[in-house]
């Protein structure tokens, strides 16, 4: 099987996967909407206040909200002993890898697409910049969290409290992705400087992280 | 080797009281900041060995993936170690040093201190993944971690940079020159940090080495009462 055929396949399963169990949506969504539910009860800002701090807020809900999604990503192979055999198959380790990642991307963006809404009623968001750069933010910045995320998720399957080593490791290291996504979030909701440097900075976060995966990625699943 | 060790004990020491009396006596006093300033021979020494150490832990970590040599993964586990005990000191005395001049304890746009904290914040996790890792193979994962947190570092530095840019932070130093007699007993202060810090690391390492050949000895030995 060819690098895209084993991604593709991987990918599918784990969307049939998801679909019929619903797993992971369902504990992300719940925990996004509990997150914004409490944020609008702990900051009670005017419009104007709120187009500053919404972007940070969002964010962190979705930065936390992730986190539910990614610790099950690993996790569910350990069960049969799936990892296992995909380790002795001749198939190499990036395809699996990429699968993941974009299937992470994929429910991480689901749950994004759902709670924007939410946010925006909540928090009487109005962009004032140009709306059209959220979409490459919301791409990028989605990306970033999930490249490491997967990545991390990966290296503490097999650690003592593996549910709370993932955050441990991933938050430290996406600072700076997380200063990209929330300074050109509010960048564009406020409408008052230009979002271009912090978009630039997301790529290359991106760039840089998903380069990195895919070329250790093979050393991490064989020290499973 | 033993002696080695003595000597380097007392190098460090003598090194240190050297310093010390530099810094607090011998150094002249600040025009503006008058003797707060002083504090700055513990901070940026302990900032510069601090990073000294990230920087080996960083390298071993790459030559333990290429050549999987055990010194070379304790090198970067004992690197990390000390690296953060100087870094927690540079965190430690920057607020302290900050109040007095700035007034203000931490300020969230100043570039160094902040990359600092961050820099603090990987290592530690680190650490904290090296400790709870329960596969056999906890020095390949922790050498990938590291090599993450090293391609962190730019990508933080950029954007507090710009971070700053957007948000006012104080004036620091003007950037002026600093006063030869103070670069002096600036560059004292480091070699006796380096040398407490190698003193550190030595100690460490040979604790380490020690610890691994008990657990070592102890997974023999069960293993031959098993096959008994």
């Amino acid at each position: 099987m060819s690098f895209l055929e084993i991604t593709r396949a991987t990918l599918a399963k784990d969307i049939r996967l998801e679909w019929r169990s619903k797993d992971a949506i369902n504990a992300m969504l719940f925990f996004a909407l509990l997150v914004v539910v409490i944020f609008s009860f702990a900051f009670d800002p005017t419009a104007e206040e709120s187009r500053r701090i919404a972007g940070g807020l969002i964010w962190v809900a979705f930065l936390f909200a992730a986190v539910v999604a990614l610790n099950q990503t690993w996790a569910r192979e350990l069960r049969n002993q799936v990892l296992d055999a995909y380790r002795v198959s001749p198939a190499p380790a990036n395809p699996l890898f990429l699968a993941k990642a974009f299937g992470n991307f994929i429910f991480v963006s689901v749950l994004e697409a759902v709670m924007t809404p939410l946010f925006v009623a909540f928090y009487k968001l109005r962009v004032l910049g140009p709306a059209w750069e959220l979409v490459p933010i919301a791409l990028l910045g989605t990306w970033a969290l999930v490249i490491n995320g997967t990545f991390f998720a990966a290296i503490s399957l097999r650690t003592r409290s593996r549910e709370i080593m993932l955050p441990l490791l991933l938050f430290p290291i996406s600072i700076p992705a997380l200063l990209g996504m929330v300074n050109a979030t509010t960048a564009v909701l406020t409408g008052e400087e230009s979002a271009r440097f912090w978009i630039a900075l997301l790529l290359a976060y991106d760039v840089v992280f998903t380069a990195a995966s895919l070329l250790l990625f093979e050393l991490v699943l064989e020290a499973e | 080797m033993k002696r080695g060790f003595t000597l380097l004990a007392l190098v460090t020491a003598l090194l240190l009281s050297f310093a010390l009396y530099e810094a607090l006596i011998a150094a002249p006093t600040e025009q503006t900041m008058g003797n707060v300033q002083r504090i700055f021979y513990y901070h940026v020494p302990s900032a510069w060995t601090a990073f000294v150490l990230f920087l080996i832990n960083f390298v071993s970590s790459v030559v333990y993936l290429i050549r999987r040599n055990p010194k070379a993964d304790l090198l970067a586990l004992v690197s990390a170690e000390v690296g953060v005990v100087f870094c927690t000191v540079v965190i430690v005395t920057g607020p302290i040093w900050a109040r007095p001049v700035w007034g203000i304890w931490w300020a969230p746009g100043d570039i160094r201190l902040t990359t600092t904290l961050v820099l603090w914040l990987i290592y530690i996790s680190y650490l904290v993944l090296r400790r709870f890792s329960t596969s056999g193979r906890t020095p390949v994962v922790a050498a990938v971690v590291a090599i993450f947190g090293a391609l962190d570092v730019p990508l933080v530095y950029f954007s507090i940079w710009f971070f700053r840019t957007q948000h006012p932070s104080p004036v620091i130093g003007g950037g002026g020159s600093l006063d030869p007699r103070m670069a002096h007993v600036l560059l004292i202060n480091w070699a006796a940090f380096m040398c407490l810090a190698w003193l550190f690391s030595w100690t460490r390492y040979e604790l380490e080495v020690a610890k691994r050949q008990v657990e070592e000895a102890q997974a023999l030995e069960s293993l031959l009462e098993g096959s008994r």
